[in-house]
């Protein structure tokens, strides 16, 4: 650790830990929830979750949480994956590969529309 | 056995640590205490540190019969202090200090006779959140009831980490 | 890179280390890498959250739902149905009044959300361990503006502006103190953290300590620059092995980023901090014995003037804050000081921590504006008794405070409404007492802890105490006199008055302040040999209700000294002459038919 010396080196080392600290916090736009049952992880929601905070970090998007679920009871689907953001209907998409992932945080997250070839379900139980 | 060489290596090394030069009798005596098994500064402990640091032995034994952590004679492996102060009080702390006297059959002030612990009444741990609060060496132990404290002390009898 | 998906802060304050926070820890670990969630999940153990009562605890992120009262089993449970499944586990969830679930209580419960948070800011939130977590909220920008924009008097200005003062009992104005030592001539000058803790009942020195050490190294930092110091001490006791274990690591990671040191953001300032160990003596957290205790001697009080600020360690003028007190510097520096102005009283500003504990539901920390009222704090905050006897009074500043009687409750909380009642806020440790307390046995139980802290050089506290703890014996055995009564209110006075330092002068406040409220409590014990709170043993007896005992035998079989006879089935009955009145019987009856009696029946 080089030692500090500036404004700017003391606020770099903020924001990055603001980062990762955001992560744990509450008031987000919204949250992805990654169905975490034994049968998404034997599906590969490992890699699913993996890809989407990827994807988010590398849009800088630091408002949507990432969360993990039991198994939503769509096993055949799997991996499956649930957009919340706050004042929209919730939208449940289903085999979500890192790739579809990945589309799902642009097209959805960025831009706001939802990815129609992958929806499984729209609106609560 | 004390291992007087090692005294003088410690002493000297906290010698080296400290900035000023007179403020470091406690200090010393602290890393000192860490090394001896009884939990006490022998004489010939005082007189090594007396001689390196250049104090008077009447200061330093001053400073050892002052202060409650320290003390002249052996005592117990495991030093228990108990928080004698009102919060652990009105919160039947009387009752673990009777516990931990019929479990071990010492007083305030005594060891056991294997020389396992000692008994000492603490001022406030500052831990009332979780009182009846004790303190044995270094470890807390709180939200104390009767059967707690003396399961406590036995594991530590049959040679159990706490 | 970051994976995390749920963090869990797991509180690490000395409270629930020692109800068993680090078997709960352990067991999350296991089960987390059990389930391969390492990477998802982090553990962070966070300083302390003040809600001692049910710890250990924890908080899970970024739902932020709250676990109390965790077991190693409970621990597991969490893992597999909270962070795999999703699904809330409510038999640990943190509840509110009356049992409620509260998944989100600092939000909902009065606890957590009528408090505002600026010395205990950081507690429970950030990792005490990790510097970045630190500045992350601001940490060390403080320092900065300090050294970089402003000069020492500017600094001085902004925290006498502020108003803030001394948290550490007598509420002395810390700009003035800090100006003071800054005028003071004399080119070496020390900067000296007061974290000698030891009024019963207060700890949040140490949970600030621990739970964010960074706090107290930038402030003493702007102290010691603000001064003219280029050296500082944090005087520590040794009761408190984890805050000195982690105020070491944070002082050598301070080091590493340049806060402390050689020319410090290339400002030309330098500033180091040594700890330094107590050993188990009360009076060192007086000032000047204090100094001498650094500097290797007896703690002994000196004799003022001079004042530290003058004549200090090493006879150089010093500076001594205590550690709540400096917790609150860097917020005021960065927000300024009508900020800080915002809450709290005009002559008191800001918040107080205050250590709630005795007869009161949550027990723990609390930081609270000033001029909050001791109903509301007691009662809305503290959740009142968890028993549901009345409470009587509560106890503040330790063995240099006084009792304040339940009739008073509504009186704010700031230095000069509870001075005005014969208490004093202290320290902030606020005991709280119901009707089985006797204010009598209360009096006593603090000269008992003065006699023994007295470090014997001057005769008044000396002598002083230890006859008026030898008259409260008599009064609580059944042997005093009104004349007893009349002699411990003057030998009360006169120790005030002509003891040496701050330990002796308000060592009567306990007798002199229950005297004031319950003498009538004194008058029971003397005239009638009764103790109406059926505390004092000599003063009672225990009686067997022949109407109610249905000859179970629990209490012959559980008392010690076997004065307890009867037939199964057929109602028992005390030895009162035998009986040693240890109370023993009387918890262990379920069909209540063992009571106290007073006075004590012969």
């Amino acid at each position: 650790m080089s030692k500090i010396k500036s404004l700017e080196d003391l606020m770099k080392i903020k924001e990055e830990t603001l980062k990762n600290v955001k992560m744990r916090e509450s008031g987000k736009r919204g949250k992805i929830i990654v169905a975490m049952g034994t049968c998404g992880i034997a599906a590969g929601a490992k890699e699913t979750l993996n890809a989407i905070v990827e994807a988010l970090n590398e849009f800088n998007i630091d408002d949507i949480t990432v969360v993990q679920s039991g198994c939503m009871g769509l096993c055949e689907v799997e991996p499956t994956v649930k957009v919340e953001i706050d004042g929209e209907i919730p939208v449940t998409y289903g085999h979500v590969t890192p790739e579809n992932a990945k589309r799902i945080v642009k097209q959805h997250i960025v831009a706001g529309n939802p990815v129609g070839d992958l929806i499984v379900k729209q609106g609560e139980e | 056995m004390i291992d007087l060489k090692e005294i003088k290596e410690i002493v000297q090394e906290t010698k080296k640590e400290a900035l000023e030069e007179q403020d470091i009798l406690i200090y010393t005596l602290h890393k000192i205490l860490d090394k001896i098994e009884n939990n006490y500064i022998p004489d010939e402990v005082a007189k090594i540190v007396s001689e390196e640091l250049k104090i008077p032995l009447s200061k330093v034994y001053e400073v050892l019969t002052f202060y409650t952590m320290f003390s002249t004679k052996p005592r117990g492996k495991y030093i228990i202090r108990v928080c004698t102060s009102l919060p652990c009080h009105v919160v039947n702390g009387r009752e673990i200090i009777q516990a931990i006297k019929e479990e071990l059959k010492i007083d305030f002030g005594q060891t056991t006779n294997d020389g396992l612990f000692t008994l000492e009444e603490s001022s406030c741990l500052g831990l009332c959140g979780v009182s009846p609060v004790i303190m044995i060496n270094q470890d807390y132990f709180g939200d104390l009831t009767p059967e707690k404290v003396k399961e406590i002390l036995r594991k530590i009898k049959g040679g159990e980490k706490i | 890179m970051p994976l995390t998906t749920n963090t869990i802060l797991i509180c690490a304050g000395g409270a629930c280390i020692s109800s068993g926070e680090e078997s709960v820890k352990e067991a999350l670990e296991r089960k987390i890498k059990e389930y391969n969630l390492q990477d998802a999940i982090k553990i962070v153990e966070t300083g302390c959250m003040g809600a001692c009562s049910v710890g250990p605890l924890m908080v899970i992120y970024p739902e932020g739902v709250y676990y109390q009262k965790l077991t190693p089993k409970a621990a597991e449970k969490i893992v597999e149905e909270h962070l795999l499944k999703g699904r809330i586990v409510e038999d640990y969830l943190y509840k509110g009044d009356k049992g409620k679930i509260v998944p989100q209580p600092q939000k909902e419960i009065p606890f957590f959300s009528r408090q505002v948070k600026i010395a205990t800011r950081n507690l429970g939130i950030i990792d005490p361990l990790n510097i970045e977590e630190y500045i992350a909220k601001d940490g060390y920008f403080a320092l900065y503006k300090v050294l970089i924009e402003m000069s020492p008097e500017e600094v001085i200005n902004i925290i006498k502006e502020s108003g803030l003062r001394g948290r550490g009992g007598a509420g002395f104005p810390t700009g003035l103190k800090w100006e003071f030592a800054r005028k003071s001539p004399g080119n070496e000058k020390y900067m000296i953290c007061n974290a000698d803790e030891g009024d019963p009942g207060a700890f949040m020195d140490r949970s600030i300590l621990e739970g964010d050490p960074h706090t107290i190294i930038e402030a003493m930092t702007i102290a010691g620059y603000a001064i003219g110091a280029s050296k500082g001490y944090v005087y520590v006791r040794a009761e408190y092995p984890i805050a000195i274990e982690r105020l070491t690591e944070a002082l050598k990671q301070a080091h590493e980023y340049g806060f402390l040191g050689e020319n410090i953001f290339d400002s030309g300032f330098s500033f180091d901090i040594e700890i330094r160990i107590g050993a188990g003596a009360f009076v060192c957290g007086e000032e000047t014995a204090l100094i001498n205790s650094i500097e290797g001697k007896r703690g002994q009080p000196r004799v003022k003037p001079p004042y530290p600020a003058q004549k200090g360690l090493w006879g150089k003028p010093t500076n001594i804050n205590n550690v709540e007190t400096l917790a609150c510097v860097p917020p005021i520096i960065i927000n300024g000081p009508q900020w800080f102005r915002q809450w709290g009283t005009e002559k008191s500003p800001g918040t107080k921590v205050f250590a709630l504990a005795g007869k009161i539901k949550n027990t723990g920390l609390v930081e609270v504006p000033m001029g909050i009222t001791l109903r509301e704090l007691i009662y809305e905050i503290g959740g009142g008794s968890p028993t549901g006897k009345k409470i009587k009074a509560v106890q503040t500043g330790g063995p240099s405070g006084g009792v304040i009687p339940e009739e008073y409750f509504d009186t704010p909380v700031d230095f000069e409404s509870l001075t005005q009642l014969g208490a004093i806020i202290g320290s902030g440790g606020m005991i709280v007492l119901d009707e089985d307390d006797c204010m009598v046995d209360v009096a006593k139980f603090f000269l008992e802890f003065t006699v023994e802290e007295s470090c014997g050089k001057c005769t008044p506290c000396r002598e002083g105490t230890k006859k008026m703890y030898e008259i409260l014996e008599k009064i609580t055995q059944g042997e005093g006199t009104e004349e007893d009564i009349v002699l411990l209110e003057n030998l009360g006075n006169v120790i005030k008055d002509s003891s040496l330092c701050g330990l002796g002068q308000t060592a009567p406040n306990p007798v002199l302040s229950t005297l004031r409220y319950y003498k009538d409590e004194y008058l029971a014990h003397v005239r009638d040999k009764k103790c109406p709170a059926k505390k004092c043993r000599d003063l009672i007896s225990y009686v067997i209700d022949s109407t109610k005992c249905v000859g179970c035998t629990a209490c012959a079989r559980v008392c010690p000294v076997s004065c307890i006879s009867g037939e199964v089935k057929k109602p028992h009955e005390i030895d009162q002459d035998a009986c040693i009145k240890c109370g023993s019987c009387f918890e262990v009856c379920r069909f209540g038919a063992i009571s106290k009696v007073t006075p004590a029946l012969d």
